[in-house]
C-alpha cells in the first residue's frame, strides 16, 4: 500500500461480497465517513423532498444532500430548484425557516439577495466591488434536480445518469404501485416525526428490507393489534414474500405479495377492522367504487422499498436518513395521506401511523434502541465480521437480481454492493 | 377567570399543585396503573408537533384515547418492548402552575415541565408546557385533556420510553 493510498483502500476487506461480510469500521471509522460523504452523498442522486410539502410557486423546505443543507423551492413557474443554504458571500445561511412561502432569499449578514432559481439579483452598494463582478457567477450553488412521482431528488453530480435511469424500471414501477395508497387522491406528506439515533447511516440502510427483525423487535407492537392485522404480519411464516435486489443498490421486501397493487384487490370485501371507517366515507356520498379504493388505500401497499442512499417507501410511509456523523444519523418518517380525500381517511392514516411511528410510537423506539444496540456493540470485538448473509442459500434470480426469502437479507447486500462500486470510482 | 375570593383561589391551586405533583410522581414511578385512573372515560392526551392545535386532523407524537392510553401502558408494562425494558428513568419537575379558567367543574391549567431522562449513562434534559382540562369529581381531580407540548416538538427528538 503506498502512503498516498487512505487506509480505507481495501474495499474487499471493508465489504466482501462473496462472504456478504462488513467490517466494524464501516459503522466507525470517521475518515472513512468522510469519504462516503464524497463518494456517495456528492456523486449519487439523493432524495429530498415529496412535491406535496412545496405545492405552491414560492413554497420552499429545508432538506440536506449528504452533510450539505439545501434549500427546495418551486419558483414562478413551478420549477423545482435545489440550491445549498450558503450565502457566495461569507457563507451564512440564507434561510433558517423549515418551510415556507418566500419571493426571494436574502442573506441576513450583508443582505446579498437571491432569486427563487439561486440567481444573485442585488448586492448592497456593488461599487465596492469594481466593474467586473458578474453577478452571474455569484448565484446559490445549485444542484441538478428531477422528480419522478412526486419524489424530488438532486445531485451534485453534473455527470450523474438521468434519475429514471439510476432508480431502473422496476423501482419506478413500484414508485407507482405505492403512490395508489392516494386511493385515487395525489398522495400527500401529512407530517413528519424526526429522530436522532446514535449510529452510523448504513445501520438504517440496511433496515428497511429487514423482515428478520419485525417478529422480534416488533413483538411488543404485534401484541396490540387485533387477530387481523395481526395476522397480516404473519408473513414470515406463511413464506409467501421476497426480498429483491433492483440494482443500484435498491431492493424491494414484498411481505404481502396479494397487497402488490391495490387495484387488484378492489373485488375483495372490506375488511372487518375497516368496516366502520368504509360507513362514515359512505355516508360522505362517495360511491362504493371508492370507498372500496379509499379503504384499501388507508390499508396501504403490502411492500418496503428501500432506495439507495437515503430514502425507503416503508408500507405506509417514507423514511429518510440524514448522515449527521459516523456514529449520529437523523430519521424522518413522512406520514402520507389523500391530498383532498375525506378527512376520516386522513385522520385514520395519522392515527395508524402514530401508533407505529415516531417518538413515541410503538415500533420506532424499539427500532432506534436496536439500532444504538448495534452501535454500541461495535465497540467490541473489532475483529468480528457484521454478517449480511442470510438466505444467501437459496437465493435465486428474480427481475432485476437475486431474489431470496422474505428474511434473506438481499436488500442489504444490494446496498453494500453499491456502496462498494461508489468507493471505488473516482471521487 | 370567574369571580372567586383570594381564598378560594389560593385553596384551589393548593389543590391543583397538590393533584399535579402526585400525577408527576406517578409517571416518575412509572405507576402506569394509577396513572391510568386519573383520566375521565373520554380523556384524551396528546403530545402534538409544532404550534398547530388541530390535533385530529395533524400528525402528532402521540394521540391517545382511552384504548391507545390502556394499549400504550400494556405495552409498557409486559417487557416485551426492548426501549422499554428498562425504560429510561426520568426525574420531572412540574411548577409555574397558572390556571387558566375555572367555571362549574372544568378547570383549566397551564404548566411548566422539566424531565431528565437517564439511560446508557447518558442524561438528556426535556423541558414542556402542559395544558390540562381537569374535572372536578366526587373522588377529586380527574384528567379530561392533558396536551404536553415539547420545546422543540418539530424539531429532531429522541425516542421516548416513559410519558410526560
Amino acid at each position: 500500500m503506498s502512503l498516498d493510498m487512505p487506509k480505507f483502500s481495501d474495499l474487499d476487506a471493508l465489504y466482501d461480497v462473496g462472504n456478504a461480510k462488513v467490517a466494524t469500521e464501516m459503522y466507525e471509522d470517521p475518515e472513512l465517513f468522510k469519504e462516503e460523504m464524497d463518494r456517495i452523498f456528492k456523486k449519487t442522486w439523493v432524495w429530498v423532498a415529496h412535491e406535496s410539502e412545496f405545492a405552491d410557486k414560492g413554497s420552499f423546505k429545508l432538506s440536506n444532500v449528504g452533510l450539505d443543507p439545501v434549500i427546495v423551492v418551486r419558483d414562478r413557474k413551478g420549477k423545482i430548484h435545489c440550491m445549498v443554504n450558503r450565502c457566495r458571500h461569507r457563507a451564512a445561511t440564507v434561510c433558517e425557516v423549515k418551510k415556507g412561502k418566500t419571493a426571494s432569499f436574502q442573506c441576513p449578514y450583508h443582505g446579498w439577495g437571491y432569486g427563487l432559481d439561486g440567481a444573485l439579483r442585488a448586492v448592497p452598494y456593488p461599487e465596492q466591488y469594481g466593474d467586473d463582478f458578474d453577478k452571474s457567477q455569484h448565484g446559490l450553488l445549485k444542484l441538478r434536480t428531477e422528480s419522478f412521482e412526486g419524489m424530488v431528488f438532486a445531485t451534485f453530480n453534473e455527470d450523474a445518469e438521468p434519475l429514471v435511469d439510476f432508480l431502473g424500471p422496476e423501482v419506478c414501477r413500484y414508485m407507482t404501485l405505492f403512490m395508489k395508497q392516494g386511493g385515487g387522491f395525489p398522495v400527500k406528506v401529512l407530517g413528519e416525526h424526526q429522530f436522532s439515533v446514535p449510529m452510523n447511516w448504513k445501520v438504517q440502510l440496511e433496515n428497511t428490507t429487514d423482515a428478520y427483525h419485525f417478529p422480534v423487535v416488533h413483538k411488543s407492537f404485534m401484541q396490540t393489534l387485533d387477530e387481523t392485522t395481526e395476522d397480516l404480519f404473519a408473513f414470515m411464516e406463511k413464506n409467501e414474500g421476497w426480498v429483491e435486489d433492483l440494482g443500484n443498490g435498491h431492493s424491494i421486501m414484498m411481505m404481502m405479495p396479494t397487497r402488490e397493487d391495490l387495484d387488484d384487490r378492489l373485488d375483495d370485501p372490506i375488511e372487518p377492522r375497516f368496516e366502520w371507517l368504509a360507513e362514515e366515507i359512505r355516508k360522505e356520498g362517495y360511491s362504493e367504487e371508492q370507498v372500496k379504493k379509499i379503504v384499501l388505500a388507508v390499508g396501504g401497499p403490502g411492500f418496503n422499498m428501500n432506495l439507495f442512499p437515503n430514502v425507503s417507501f416503508s408500507l405506509s410511509f417514507f423514511r429518510v436518513l440524514t448522515p449527521i456523523s459516523v456514529d449520529k444519523t437523523d430519521i424522518r418518517h413522512m406520514a402520507l395521506g389523500m391530498d383532498g380525500g375525506p378527512e376520516i381517511a386522513n385522520q385514520t392514516r395519522l392515527r395508524l401511523h402514530e401508533h407505529f411511528q415516531g417518538p413515541m410510537g410503538f415500533g420506532s423506539p424499539d427500532d432506534a434502541e436496536v439500532w444504538e444496540r448495534v452501535q454500541r456493540g461495535t465497540q467490541g470485538g473489532e475483529d468480528l465480521p457484521i454478517l449480511v448473509n442470510r438466505g444467501m442459500v437459496d437465493e435465486e434470480p428474480g427481475t432485476m437480481g437475486p431474489r431470496g426469502h422474505i428474511s434473506a437479507e438481499t436488500g442489504m447486500r444490494a446496498a453494500y454492493k453499491m456502496w462498494k462500486r461508489m468507493m471505488v470510482e473516482e471521487a | 377567570m370567574t369571580e372567586m375570593s383570594k381564598i378560594d383561589t389560593k385553596a384551589l391551586l393548593a389543590d391543583v399543585t397538590e393533584f399535579l405533583w402526585q400525577e408527576a410522581d406517578m409517571l416518575d414511578a412509572k405507576n402506569y396503573g394509577a396513572w391510568l385512573d386519573l383520566w375521565t372515560q373520554d380523556g384524551i392526551y396528546i403530545l402534538p408537533m409544532g404550534d398547530g392545535e388541530d390535533y385530529k386532523n395533524q400528525l402528532n407524537l402521540c394521540y391517545d384515547d382511552d384504548k391507545m392510553r390502556r394499549m400504550r401502558v400494556d405495552r409498557f408494562n409486559r417487557g416485551f418492548s426492548i426501549s422499554s425494558a428498562p425504560a429510561a428513568d426520568t426525574v420531572r419537575t412540574v411548577s409555574r402552575i397558572v390556571i387558566e379558567s375555572a367555571e362549574n367543574d372544568t378547570i383549566k391549567v397551564r404548566v411548566a415541565e422539566h424531565l431528565i431522562e437517564n439511560k446508557f449513562g447518558r442524561q438528556r434534559v426535556w423541558a414542556a408546557n402542559l395544558f390540562y382540562t381537569l374535572r372536578k369529581t366526587e373522588d377529586g381531580f380527574k384528567l379530561d385533556r392533558k396536551i404536553a407540548k415539547l420545546l422543540n416538538s418539530d424539531g429532531m427528538l429522541n425516542s421516548f420510553s416513559y410519558l410526560f
